[in-house]
C-alpha cells in the first residue's frame, strides 16, 4: 500500500507481473548458453590466457619486466589498480548509498553491479600482489603476522598498509553484501527447478540458497541486515578510496601532496563506476532482453550522476591547477605545467577531454536518452580515468627533483599484457555471472511491482 | 496430534489480501506458524506481531570487538612489542592507527551480524527446507497454521476462517 507520484516513470515496464519477474530472469540461467555467450566466453578466455603467460614470465624473471626504471616506480601497474577499485564503487553506491536513500530504482540495476564491484576488486588486487614480485611471500610483507625476524611487525602508519586492510574489507563486505542479496533468489530457481523436474539444479540452487524459505520472521531480519549492511557499506566505500588517494596525498612529491585527493578520488570512483556499470548493463539488457527492467529512465538517472561527479571531478582538476599557481610553491607549480605542457601534455588533454568535457553532453536530453550516445561516452569516460590516473602517478615521478634523473615511461609488453589479463578476468567471471546467477534482484523487483510497474493496458484507467 | 506435522496452507494473491488476512485470521484466535512470501512485505510484521529483531545490536557488539582488536593489536605490535621510530612520531600515536581501525570494525560488524542471521534464521548449505507451497518463491504468499496448535478448532472451521479472510486457495499439507 504505497502511494507513488503518477508523474514519476515506472521503473518496470511492459506490465509485468510478480510471476513475470520470476521467468524472466530465471529464464536465462535455465537455459543453454547461447552462441554469443559462447563466443564472448572464448574472447574473454583468450586474453585471460594471454595475460597469465605474461603474469608467470613477469613472475619468473621479475617485475623488471615492465617499463619501470629508477624514476618512475610506479606505472601501469598503480594506474590499473586504481583504475579498478574505482569502477567497483558504483556497485556500492548503487546498492548501500541508494538503499540508505531509498531510491527504488537501485533495484534492478544493483545485482549487475555488486558483481562488477567484486570482479573489478579483485582485478584492481591482483597489480600490488605481482607488484610484490614475489607475491607468496606477500603475506608477510602485507598481513600482521608472526614472522622469523622477531617478530618484526607491519607498518601500520603506512597508506599502503591501510590499503591493504580497505581492500580487503571492502571485498569481505561487499561480497557478503551482494551474496546476501542472491540468496533469496537462488531459491526462486530451486523452486523453478522442482517444478521443473531438474533434480540435479534443484539441488545445486538450494545449497547456494542456504535453504531458504522466505518465512516472515526471516524476512525481517533479512531487511535488517540488508539495512545495516548498506549502512556498514556506505563509509566503508568512501573510506577504500580516501585510503587509495592517501597511497598518494601523504607522500612528498609535488602533484601527489595534495589535500584534495580524497573527495576527489571518491567522486572520479563513483564517475568511472557508473560508466562502467552504464557499457555492462547497456550490453546485457539486450542480450537477456530485459528492457522492461533497465530501462530508459535507469539510463538517464546513471548518465545524471555521471553529470554531477563529472563536474565535480572537473571542479577538483581546474582547483589543482590555481592551487599549484596559487600556493607560490617552485615545484608544485612545475608539476602542473609539466602536466598541461610537458611531453606527457597529450595524456592531460586526452583525459580533459574525456573527463570534463564529454560527460557534459549529458545536459542535452536527446544524448542522455539515447542508448548509443550513452554507450559511447560510458567507454569515453571509461577512457578519460584511466588517463587521469597515468597523468597523476606517472607526470608526477617522471621529473624528478634532479634533472639528470628525469626520463619518460615506456610500458613494455608485459605491462599491456597484464592489464589485458584483468579484462580477461573481469569479463570471464562476469560473463559466468551472467550466465549461473540472476542478474537482476528478483525479490526487490518484485516487491516494487504494484506501486512502480506500468500496468497492463487493460487496467490502465 | 503431533506438534509440527500437520498443517493447513492458505495461499493468497498478493501482499495486499496477505495483510489482510493475517488481521482477520488473528483475530479469530487462530495462531499462525509463519507466512512465507517472495519478496519482504511492509508491515507484516505487526500484522504477525513479531518482535524487532536483535540484530543491530548483535552488529554493534560485533563492531565494538573489532575496535578493540585493532587498538589492542595496533597498540601492543608498534607501541610495546617492538617500538620503531617512524617519522619522529610517537610509537603507539592514535592518528594513523584510524584507517585500521575503522576497517576491521566494519569487516566484524559486517560478519558477525551475518553469521548471526544465518544461524538464528537456521540458513545453511546442506538444509532442505520444508515447503508448505512451491509457489511461496514465485508469486503466492503462503499462511501456514498447525493444526494440533490450534486444537480448540475443527479443520474445517479453520478452512472456513482462512477461506474467509481472503485466500484464493486453502490446501492440507502433511509431512512425516
Amino acid at each position: 500500500m504505497q502511494v507513488s507520484s503518477a508523474v514519476r516513470d515506472p521503473l518496470v515496464t511492459g506490465g509485468k507481473t510478480v510471476k513475470d519477474v520470476s521467468h524472466d530472469i530465471s529464464r536465462q540461467v535455465e537455459g543453454k548458453p547461447t552462441q554469443l555467450w559462447w563466443m564472448a566466453m572464448a574472447i574473454s578466455l583468450a586474453l585471460l590466457g594471454w595475460g597469465l603467460y605474461c603474469v608467470c614470465i613477469l613472475l619468473w624473471h621479475g617485475i623488471g619486466m615492465w617499463g619501470l626504471n629508477k624514476t618512475v616506480g610506479w606505472a601501469w601497474d598503480i594506474t590499473n589498480f586504481v583504475w579498478w577499485v574505482g569502477i567497483g564503487h558504483a556497485g556500492t553506491l548503487i546498492s548501500a548509498i541508494l538503499l540508505l536513500f531509498r531510491q527504488k530504482w537501485r533495484m534492478s540495476i544493483n545485482r549487475a553491479a555488486e558483481a562488477m564491484t567484486i570482479f573489478a576488486v579483485i582485478c584492481a588486487a591482483s597489480f600490488p600482489l605481482m607488484h610484490m614480485g614475489r607475491l607468496w611471500l606477500g603475506f608477510y610483507w602485507a598481513l600482521p603476522l608472526p614472522n622469523a625476524f622477531g617478530s618484526l611487525w607491519v607498518n601500520f602508519n603506512s597508506p599502503l598498509l591501510w590499503d591493504v586492510f580497505a581492500i580487503s574489507t571492502y571485498f569481505t563486505v561487499s561480497l557478503v553484501f551482494w551474496y546476501m542479496g542472491l540468496i533469496p533468489d537462488f531459491a526462486v530457481i530451486r523452486d523453478r527447478a522442482v517444478v521443473q523436474g531438474n533434480k540435479v539444479r534443484a539441488q545445486v540452487y538450494n545449497a547456494l540458497s542456504f535453504g531458504w524459505q522466505g518465512g516472515a520472521k526471516t524476512w525481517m531480519r533479512y531487511e535488517s541486515v540488508a539495512l545495516i549492511l548498506a549502512g556498514l557499506s556506505t563509509p566503508l566505500v568512501l573510506s577504500v578510496h580516501t585510503i587509495v588517494s592517501m597511497d598518494f596525498a601523504t607522500s612528498v612529491i609535488p602533484g601527489w601532496h595534495t589535500t584534495i585527493f580524497p573527495p576527489y578520488f571518491v567522486a572520479g570512483a563513483i564517475f568511472s563506476g557508473f560508466a562502467m556499470v552504464l557499457t555492462l548493463l547497456l550490453v546485457t539488457r539486450v542480450v537477456f532482453k530485459l528492457e522492461d527492467y533497465i530501462t530508459i529512465y535507469h539510463i538517464e538517472l546513471m548518465n545524471i550522476i555521471i553529470i554531477v561527479t563529472g563536474s565535480i571531478v572537473g571542479i577538483a582538476y581546474i582547483t589543482e591547477l590555481f592551487i599549484s599557481w596559487y600556493s607560490g610553491v617552485e615545484y608544485e607549480g612545475y608539476a602542473f605545467y609539466n602536466r598541461v605542457q610537458g611531453p606527457y601534455a597529450w595524456a592531460y588533454w586526452s583525459m580533459m577531454t574525456c573527463n570534463v568535457i564529454s560527460p557534459q553532453l549529458f545536459w542535452i536530453k536527446k544524448i542522455r536518452m539515447s542508448i548509443v550516445s550513452t554507450f559511447v561516452l560510458s567507454i569515453i569516460v571509461n577512457i578519460g580515468m584511466w588517463f587521469e590516473r597515468f597523468v597523476i602517478i606517472v607526470t608526477s615521478l617522471h621529473r624528478d627533483y634532479v634533472p639528470s634523473s628525469w626520463t619518460q615511461f615506456h610500458p613494455t609488453m608485459y605491462d599491456i599484457g597484464e592489464y589485458l589479463m584483468t579484462f580477461g578476468l573481469f569479463f570471464t567471471a562476469f560473463f559466468l555471472f551472467a550466465k549461473f546467477f540472476p542478474v537482476i534482484n528478483m525479490a526487490e523487483v518484485k516487491s516494487i511491482i504494484r506501486s512502480d510497474s506500468e500496468k497492463p493496458s487493460h487496467e490502465a484507467h | 496430534m503431533d506438534a509440527d506435522k500437520n498443517f493447513l496452507v492458505g495461499v493468497f494473491d498478493d501482499e495486499d489480501a496477505v495483510l489482510k488476512g493475517i488481521r482477520e485470521v488473528r483475530e479469530k484466535g487462530l495462531k499462525i506458524q509463519d507466512v512465507y512470501s517472495p519478496f519482504p512485505v511492509h508491515g507484516i510484521d505487526d500484522a504477525l506481531g513479531l518482535k524487532k529483531s536483535r540484530l543491530p545490536m548483535a552488529a554493534f557488539m560485533f563492531g565494538m570487538t573489532g575496535t578493540s582488536l585493532a587498538l589492542i593489536m595496533q597498540i601492543w605490535m608498534l607501541g610495546y612489542d617492538w617500538p620503531m621510530i617512524i617519522g619522529g612520531k610517537n610509537f603507539a600515536s592514535l592518528p594513523p592507527f584510524i584507517p585500521v581501525t575503522f576497517e576491521l570494525t566494519v569487516l566484524l560488524a559486517a560478519l558477525g551480524m551475518v553469521a548471526t542471521f544465518l544461524i538464528a534464521s537456521d540458513l545453511k548449505p546442506y538444509k532442505w527446507p520444508r515447503q508448505f507451497d512451491i509457489r511461496s518463491t514465485d508469486d503466492k504468499h503462503v499462511m501456514a497454521i498447525d493444526l494440533a496448535v490450534n486444537k480448540g478448532k475443527s479443520k474445517d472451521e479453520i478452512a472456513r476462517i482462512i477461506k474467509g479472510a481472503g485466500a484464493s486457495e486453502v490446501n492440507e499439507k502433511n509431512f512425516e
